[in-house]
């Protein structure tokens, strides 16, 4: 049987690393880096990016 | 042989009704050769059980009636045996069928076996207690009878469906009024902005509304759109996954898909084809409190 992580917050991107706690996060300064960050970790884990709003993105498994 | 003939009739009756049931669009399953060969089998093995039943009842031989009463239950099967395929094959879906679905379609192949027994059996007691031609009446009335419990209602008979435009405000996607989803990657939604199809589904009646709320009809509508229209979605993109979200306010449903294809028509006309599910079907206001609710108004 194949067991697999659904509907989770895998890890989160964010401008500053004190808006997110209890999660993997990925630091990026800037709109593009965060946007790439983020394709990039959504593709590689299957997953949805969500957008939080104040610079926060969150990779979830649904 | 005593009997022979009638045997031979509900035979050739019942496979023929197996062989007119056998459909093999994309929804019906089995679309694949080797499921073919064995419908076809166990259709024969069930017209057989039909048709020698009603021999050894006029013989009066019980051993034998209980023999094939006890065959016929092993179609019970059927619904097993469709359901793990159906099951095994999910995980490797791009936009699955969900458990409501695969229930459905199970339930159907079963009584399919039914069908074929009772046709048997009615045109070999045709051919029995009166002619040939007597046997094929019965087999073509019990035939329709059959034919007439299996008809299915589709979506288009009991919602409205109406085109409505995706749009992507801001970090939002919403299919007219109804929000979809919140979606982070600004490449995703330049994607669905240029390809995605929506569709708003308004239930013609409450029992409508309960049915288009079921998740389980919600989730058979969009594997539905995407095994016809074809979605632009891989593994990793799970966001282009077709999605039927409801409008709480009003009980309406939002339809979203990124096609392969980007053809309205054909979305509406894939929607109201859709089969009601069983399980998902409202019946809310044939309840004693749904008529008093009905009457209020």
């Amino acid at each position: 049987m194949e067991v697999t992580i659904q509907k989770a917050v895998l890890c989160a991107v964010s401008d500053d690393l004190g808006k997110v706690a209890g999660l993997p996060v990925f630091l990026a300064g800037d709109d593009a880096s965060r946007q790439e960050k983020a394709r990039y970790l959504a593709r590689i884990l299957q997953a949805t990016v969500h957008d939080l709003g104040d610079g926060v993105l969150i990779v979830v498994k649904h | 042989m005593p009997h022979g003939n009638s045997i031979g009739l509900g035979l050739l009756l019942g496979a023929l009704a197996r062989i007119a049931m056998l459909r093999s669009d994309y929804r019906h399953y089995p679309t694949y050769p080797h499921s073919y060969t064995s419908h076809l089998f166990l259709g024969f093995i069930a017209a057989l059980a039909g048709s020698v039943t009603v021999a050894a009842l006029l013989e009066q031989e019980w051993t034998a009636v209980t023999f094939f009463l006890l065959v016929s239950q092993q179609f019970r099967e059927m619904r097993s045996m469709e359901r793990d395929a159906l099951k095994a094959m999910e995980d490797d879906e791009l936009v699955a069928r969900g458990s409501d679905y695969i229930e459905d379609i199970a339930r159907v192949f079963e009584a399919r076996y039914y069908i074929v027994i009772l046709v048997s059996a009615a045109s070999a007691f045709g051919f029995e207690i009166g002619s040939i031609w007597l046997g094929l009446l019965f087999g073509l009335l019990s035939f329709a009878v059959g034919a007439f419990l299996m008809v299915r209602r589709r979506l288009g008979d009991i919602v409205t469906v109406e085109p409505a435009p995706v749009i992507v405000q801001e970090r939002n996607i919403y299919v007219g009024d109804v929000f979809i989803m919140n979606l982070g990657l600004v490449e995703s939604r330049e994607i669905i902005q240029e390809h995605a199809l929506g569709a708003i589904l308004v239930p013609k009646d409450d029992n409508a509304r309960g049915t288009i709320a079921n998740p389980g009809q919600r989730q058979a509508i969009v594997h539905d759109l995407a095994a016809v229209l074809g979605a632009r979605k891989d593994l990793d993109t799970p966001e282009f996954t077709p999605m039927a979200k409801r409008d709480l306010k009003t009980g309406r449903v939002g339809v979203y898909i990124v096609p392969m294809e980007k053809d309205q028509g054909a979305l509406l006309e894939a929607l109201r084809r859709v089969p009601i599910l069983e399980s998902a079907r409202g019946g809310a206001l044939n309840t004693r409190a749904g008529r008093k609710a009905r009457k209020g108004r």
